[in-house]
């Protein structure tokens, strides 16, 4: 009796199992831009994740409300993942047989592992301000796009800022910064340039891991209150930044000597700390919380008041909301370009996409139609160079808001570019890549 | 009716040492080796391969290996991912440095250091058993995390510490569609599963049994501990770690360590207790179970949900997920706590009879 139950359930498990994947096989056949979105909003980083994946959807029912991309719908549908590598490889199986336009996982091991993935499928990836930083040089990796920037960026701005403090790049000699980082290819990423810094201006380079996901970081600011480093770089992400700057103000760390990425910059991190986290800045990838600029006001007014927003409507405009907006748009604006040159008003493929990517270029004007004014700067990209714009703010949290606290910065190429080309070349090397030439380029 | 041995004579030592035998149950095996090599790859698409069959079968030798030293030998093991770290960071550390070096070779000495941490840290099986030693094999876990992550000479100094390898090629076959990933998975796992059986019901694995079933017994009859549970914790950590390197290097490609956290050695050690411990068969069943189960759920409640015309969220998907992935194993351990596997032979025995039970 027992068996036959259990031999039931299987059957009927299995018939629901085959239509399961029939179903989603008739949905691909609509003619619609479909785009893939992976999120975590649950597990550890779901604070963070959360936001981000809100904003993206959100822009994509935006560009939906206002038409289309020339009259092209988009369609997306999410897969969660929680942060996890293996499953977020299954999400992109997954989404990737339904016609995917592009993929932005928002996870540095989930892109090291697509990067090899993304030439066979032919589905270009979009890490806008993480993933692997040699990507940058387009003509390795040809479907690697680290628009707005890389970590490399990131350290070399965060070194610029901490020299401008002190008064200048030659009073970094003798310092001590430390770098507490997430144990993980993530927090890893920005190691190399900044002992590349410290060999060039003579700064002591103390580096503290913090094991993921973050929450245990006792030893290392014990650490901290015995060799009181002059600057403390934070490269977290979720619980781990509130952690490290709760933990900062337990041991009496000055919030103001405390730089964290972009990714440690937003209100998950800084909110359950409230004044405790005043004066505590971070990177700003071009953006900051920005509910003033117009295309949130766009958002208010076409997606949220007409009951279609994604997430809870306080959220719109905060920083990690307008990290995954902008994320959208970049992909929207990759299709749009694309469309110039294949066709308006059809459904692009990865292909085509990639190509639009490449070429994509977004001055200020078009920006400041879309909305934009004041919280981003163009993006321009080429063959060589898949990132498009370093540019970067620093914004400081006063108690119960972010507000920017410096000018403009642009990573050093000098510094950047050698490094770029040598590790893209080393991977070129060990995974038998021909870099791309001039002819293949203009393609 | 069709599954009985009536009729079934053996006339030689040879017929009655065979690994099934019943016929029918040979045919089945056959059968089914059949259907995975040959029907498989023309049914399955890129999906199925990719996100399940693989890490599937990967999993299940994994498992496979975990089985022999948790469910033969008795000695509980927390430190399975640590082997497979091992695995495939040796592997990728033999085709790195030696120029030239075959690829089933480079996962075989993979298996082989593997093997050789195995035997270092199951030397605390001679004195402590149960939970201590299993808090002992967590030692390995939270040592090679530490290793692999501190370490620069294992990853070859990667600045981001994540590994990853270029194309796989077995003399001149270059292992790079699904399919072929998919065949090249099975072919290991096929010949290791042959290997395990084999294994247990040889004197060796008698010997990890009767330790697995009182220690001081076994030792009184001649049967030496140390042999028979070094022998379990090496041949264990082979299995696992060839498994670690087939998931480098055929599912993941490019890793970290987080891919073998001990997150990896919990969900190992729960295929093999829900599977069902001392069971070839079970191994399968239990990967099956953790690694198939939550990723049909996830795509089956969204359907489920349209069908009655509720629109899940993503989130309360995943959170569903969970809560019914976890009454499922408390259902499964409560119906039948020695494991799927037993059912399966439930299943057999109830065959035998029908239709014209007692």
């Amino acid at each position: 009796m027992k068996f036959r139950t259990l031999a039931l359930a299987a059957a009927i498990a299995s018939v629901g199992l085959s239509s399961a994947t029939f179903s989603t096989a008739a949905q691909a056949q609509a003619q619609e831009q479909f785009f893939p979105v992976l999120v975590y909003r649950t597990g550890a980083y779901a604070a963070n994740g959360n936001p981000w994946a809100n904003g993206y959807v959100d822009y994509l029912k935006l560009v939906n409300a206002q038409g289309g991309v020339n009259g092209v719908k988009i369609s997306f549908e999410e897969c969660e993942f929680g942060y996890a590598t293996d499953r977020g490889v299954e999400c992109y199986e997954r989404l990737k047989g339904k016609g995917a336009t592009v993929f932005q996982p928002l996870s540095t091991g989930v892109t090291f592992a697509l990067t090899d993935k993304a030439p066979v499928d032919k589905i270009p990836l979009i890490t806008a301000g993480y993933g692997r930083s040699e990507s940058q040089d387009g003509s390795v990796f040809t479907w690697n796009f680290p628009l707005l920037g890389t970590y490399w960026v990131g350290a070399d701005v965060a070194i610029q800022h901490v020299a401008k403090q002190l008064g200048g790049l030659d009073k970094l000699k003798g310092k001590k910064i430390a770098l507490v980082y997430h144990d993980s290819p993530f927090g890893k990423e920005p190691i190399p340039v900044l002992q590349e810094r410290a060999k060039m201006h003579g700064f002591d380079l103390q580096l503290l891991p913090v094991a993921h996901p973050g929450v245990e970081q006792k030893a290392t600011w014990l650490q901290i209150r015995r060799d009181r480093p002059d600057h403390v770089l934070l490269w977290g992400w979720g619980v781990m930044n509130s952690t490290a700057i709760k933990e900062a103000q337990a041991t009496g760390y000055p919030r103001e000597k405390m730089l964290g990425i972009w990714w440690a910059g937003a209100e998950p991190d800084v909110k359950d700390v409230g004044a405790g986290a005043k004066g505590y800045s971070a990177l700003a990838l071009q953006h900051g919380a920005e509910p003033n600029s117009k295309v949130v006001k766009d958002m208010l007014a076409m997606v949220h008041d007409k009951g279609q927003g994604t997430g809870p409507k306080d959220e719109v405009g905060s920083v990690l909301y307008m990290r995954g907006l902008i994320s959208a748009m970049l992909g929207v604006e990759g299709v749009r370009q694309a469309q110039e040159r294949y066709g308006k008003g059809k459904v692009m493929t990865g292909e085509q996409v990639r190509w639009g990517l490449e070429n994509l270029n977004l001055d200020q004007g078009k920006l400041d139609g879309m909305g934009f004014a004041g919280v981003m700067r163009p993006v321009q990209t080429s063959c060589t160079d898949h990132m498009g714009s370093s540019w970067v703010r620093v914004h400081t949290w006063d108690g119960s808001k972010w507000a920017f606290s410096s000018d403009w910065y642009q990573a050093d190429d000098k510094v950047l570019r050698p490094m770029v080309l040598e590790a893209a070349s080393k991977y070129a090397t060990e995974k038998g890549v021909q870099r791309r030439t001039a002819e293949q380029c203009a393609q | 009716m069709f599954y009985r041995e009536n009729g079934q004579f053996k006339t030689s030592y040879a017929a009655d040492q065979q690994i099934f035998t019943i016929a029918q149950d040979k045919w089945f095996v056959w059968g089914l080796i059949a259907f995975a090599a040959l029907a498989v790859p023309m049914l399955a698409d890129e999906y199925m391969f990719r996100a399940i069959l693989i890490p599937f079968l990967v999993l299940s030798l994994a498992a496979l290996g975990v089985n022999l030293l948790v469910g033969y030998c008795g000695q509980i093991t927390l430190g399975a991912g640590a082997f497979m770290a091992i695995g495939a960071y040796a592997a990728y550390n033999f085709m790195v440095r030696i120029d030239g070096m075959p690829l089933i070779l480079a996962m075989l000495l993979g298996g082989a250091a593997a093997a050789a941490f195995g035997i270092l840290f199951g030397i605390p099986s001679l004195r402590v058993r149960g939970l201590y030693l299993a808090v002992a094999t967590l030692a390995a876990q939270f040592l090679c995390d530490w290793a692999f992550l501190r370490i620069g000479w294992f990853t070859n100094y990667s600045s981001s510490g994540s590994v990853s390898v270029a194309k796989l090629e077995v003399l001149g076959w270059v292992v790079d569609s699904p399919v072929e990933k998919y065949l090249f998975c099975l072919a290991f796992v096929v010949v290791f599963a042959v290997i395990a059986k084999n294994l247990t019901r040889a004197a060796i694995g008698r010997q990890w049994m009767a330790i697995r079933d009182m220690d001081v017994a076994a030792e009184v009859i001649g049967i030496r501990p140390m042999f028979a549970k070094l022998s379990a914790f090496a041949v264990s950590s082979f299995f696992v770690g060839v498994a670690g390197a087939l998931w480098g290097f055929v599912y993941l490609g490019s890793w970290e360590p987080a891919a073998f956290s001990v997150d990896r050695s919990f969900q190992l050690l729960f295929m093999v207790i829900i599977g069902g411990m001392g069971s070839i068969m079970g191994s399968f069943f239990g990967a099956a179970f953790i690694v198939v189960l939550p990723i049909f759920l996830n795509q089956f409640l969204p359907f489920l949900g349209s069908l009655v015309g509720i629109s899940v969220s993503t989130a309360g998907v995943s959170h569903a997920e969970f809560i019914i992935f976890g009454s499922l194993i408390i259902f499964f351990l409560i119906v039948e706590p020695h494991g799927l596997a037993r059912l399966w032979s439930i299943a057999k025995q109830k065959l035998r009879l029908w239709p014209f039970p007692h």
